[in-house]
């Protein structure tokens, strides 16, 4: 993935925001920040956040790309939808959040380790292979994230809740051996590449 | 009887965008009808303390005005006066007028004793209804007519018998009713100028729920020594004198969400009601202007670097994200993020004034004629127009400098259709 940032580096000799909105998903809506702040002071995890969206967004167009692709800052964003409603400008703040993550996720510059992102990578994974979501490999996936000792010891915790689940029908407990899915998963597989591949030509022609 | 042509003038508000284009075109000779809704000419500027950059009074400029106004014969004021309906084109309007009564005709003296004999008491408009006037009341110290009106509320009740017994010049006259007049008109001068925007509407700065958030007009009225709070600047919540005050800049201007255009006033206004707070409590007040940035232009630039140089006055550049209520004290706290430096902050204050923007007074799909309009509701200069012209507020949002410029430009505009028009007829009078 590194030699596909390098290409793009490349490309836009260092412009970033042109990259940006090129893209990332509403990327083209970075340029209307007017800097007024209203998005980070209406952030309910602002505090958390190395850089408020508005420090983001100024930081593209200042061209610090490495400080933005490898921030944890957009991962931070819980939809919370406040900053898309206040924003004087009509910027969509949450979607350009997540586009900019996706976009680091994809070149190969999120931070490893960052919760969301983990998250995110098991309910992709999970999701993708039968085309349904395996609540009980979900679960114990991120039980065991951390490592065997701790995966065992947050199994051993949430227990009750996991018991309970089954009883009232809402777990199953014979998905841990497959699980259901979609009746044609192989074309569901073929479909996803194909769209991976037209996603990343894009990615290297640049446009 | 009203005599009008179509070589006349009409000019439909009264405010100071009004009068001066009323005033123009009728210092040139030209026929003017004035007409204004309210019971007085006079219009926003009469509500405000002070102009700036000069921080003179606006009394004095439209006490010139007036003087200009009785002392020419070209220009027929009426008052409580609406447009109700317009037809014909250029050179040759029928405007159709709706004439509220005032139940008080020109015998009055303005000596109050009406005033004095009614009980009933409403908000008082001119002070955004910070206090209550009378159902018979003069609607502000320099009303132009100098002449009481009486509420329609209080029509048909004990109250207009107990005025019209109280009236030693037999002024009230309770029968007059609501006239329509039919005018020839031969150009309109659209003067009708703004409003502030409703504070309500901006959600997370609580106007509506936190007594000690105030717009910048009401605001404005706090420091008229004839004011609800006699000059004097305390809070709504217990009358304490507030001596640390927040100012919010674009308050709902410039924003998707609420008014798309810059109001050009706010960014002023504020600067000039910082130097209010000075002018009340020297070294001990203190101003905090939370801003996008500061929009003083041309030679008003001057008066914001004078107001920056002031020590008790601080710029926060930053637009607020939340005001909340301390419980304890009634202090509104500012919630944002200062973007020098992306600091955090949840700032106390003793007393919050949204720098509220302007918005056109008559909303767009109310106009009685059609012309052509921006987004934001100001009437464009369009040649589909007509010989329908804005003036001051109407066309954009302005300060009272260039507000004026507007409205003699908009007179002249005027001027020259009906000179065509006396042109025009002065050939074919000649031909017959």
């Amino acid at each position: 993935m590194s030699d596909m940032s390098n290409a793009v580096v490349e490309k836009y000799h260092n412009d970033f925001l042109k990259e940006v909105e090129a893209h990332v998903e509403d990327g083209e809506w970075v340029k209307m920040c007017m800097q007024c702040g209203v998005c980070a002071g209406s952030c309910p995890l602002g505090d958390h956040w190395a850089h408020p969206p508005q420090e983001l967004f100024m930081m593209i167009r200042a061209g610090k790309r490495e400080e933005v692709l490898t921030s944890d800052s957009m991962w931070m964003c819980t939809s919370c939808y406040n900053c898309i409603v206040r924003c004087p400008r009509g910027l969509p703040i949450t979607h350009i959040m997540h586009g900019l993550a996706h976009y680091a996720h994809r070149l190969g510059l999120a931070p490893e380790k960052q919760p969301t992102r983990v998250f995110a990578k098991l309910f992709w994974d999970n999701i993708t292979k039968n085309g349904r979501a395996n609540e009980l490999k979900m679960g114990l996936s991120l039980y065991f994230k951390d490592g065997f000792g701790n995966g065992i010891k947050e199994a051993m915790k949430n227990r009750p809740l996991g018991q309970a689940m089954m009883k009232a029908k809402r777990l199953n407990p014979m998905e841990f051996f497959g699980g259901h899915g979609v009746k044609d998963k192989s074309g569901l597989h073929a479909m996803l590449a194909k769209a991976r591949e037209i996603e990343d030509a894009k990615l290297e022609q640049g446009k | 009887m009203v005599v009008a042509t179509n070589q006349t003038i009409l000019v439909v508000g009264g405010g100071i965008s009004g009068l001066t284009a009323a005033l123009e075109a009728a210092e040139c000779g030209k026929d003017v009808i004035l007409i204004e809704k309210n019971p007085s000419l006079g219009g926003r500027i009469s509500q405000l303390y002070k102009y700036f950059p000069k921080l003179c009074h606006p009394s004095c400029g439209l006490e010139i005005n007036l003087r200009r106004l009785k002392g020419n014969r070209n220009v027929r004021v009426m008052t409580l006066t609406e447009v109700a309906a317009v037809s014909g084109d250029t050179g040759n309007y029928t405007v159709t007028l709706k004439r509220s009564p005032r139940y008080v005709n020109d015998n009055c003296t303005a000596c109050g004793e009406c005033g004095q004999a009614v009980e009933a008491e409403f908000p008082d408009e001119f002070h955004y209804g910070m206090k209550t006037r009378k159902g018979a009341y003069l609607p502000f110290n320099m009303a132009y007519p100098q002449r009481y009106v009486l509420d329609p509320r209080i029509i048909s009740s004990d109250d207009a018998d107990k005025a019209k017994a109280a009236c030693p010049m037999h002024a009230i006259d309770l029968d007059m009713q609501e006239e329509t007049l039919e005018l020839s008109i031969g150009a309109i001068i659209w003067a009708t100028g703004w409003r502030p925007y409703d504070a309500n509407k901006i959600q997370p700065y609580g106007y509506d729920r936190f007594p000690n958030v105030i717009t910048n007009v009401e605001f404005e009225r706090m420091l008229d020594p004839f004011g609800p709070t006699g000059g004097k600047i305390l809070r709504p919540s217990d009358g304490k004198e507030a001596k640390d005050i927040a100012f919010i800049q674009c308050a709902g201007s410039r924003d998707e969400n609420h008014l798309k255009h810059c109001s050009r006033i706010c960014c002023m206004a504020s600067l000039k009601q910082a130097t209010y707070v000075r002018e009340q409590y020297g070294d001990e007040g203190k101003s905090s202007i939370y801003y996008i940035d500061i929009r003083a232009i041309d030679r008003i630039d001057n008066f914001f670097a004078k107001v920056k140089a002031d020590e008790t006055v601080s710029f926060i550049k930053s637009k607020v994200a939340s005001i909340t209520e301390d419980k304890a004290t009634g202090n509104p706290v500012l919630h944002g993020v200062n973007v020098e430096g992306y600091h955090r902050y949840s700032n106390p204050h003793e007393l919050v004034v949204l720098a509220i923007g302007m918005e056109p007074s008559v909303p767009k799909d109310e106009f009685p004629v059609e012309v052509v309009m921006d987004d934001n509701g100001f009437v464009l200069a369009d040649d589909s127009n007509g010989a329908i012209f804005a003036a001051g507020c109407t066309a954009d949002a302005l300060d009272v400098n260039r507000a004026v410029q507007n409205a003699t430009a908009s007179a002249l505009r005027a001027i020259q259709v009906i000179n065509r028009v006396a042109a025009s007829e002065a050939a074919s009078g000649a031909e017959g």
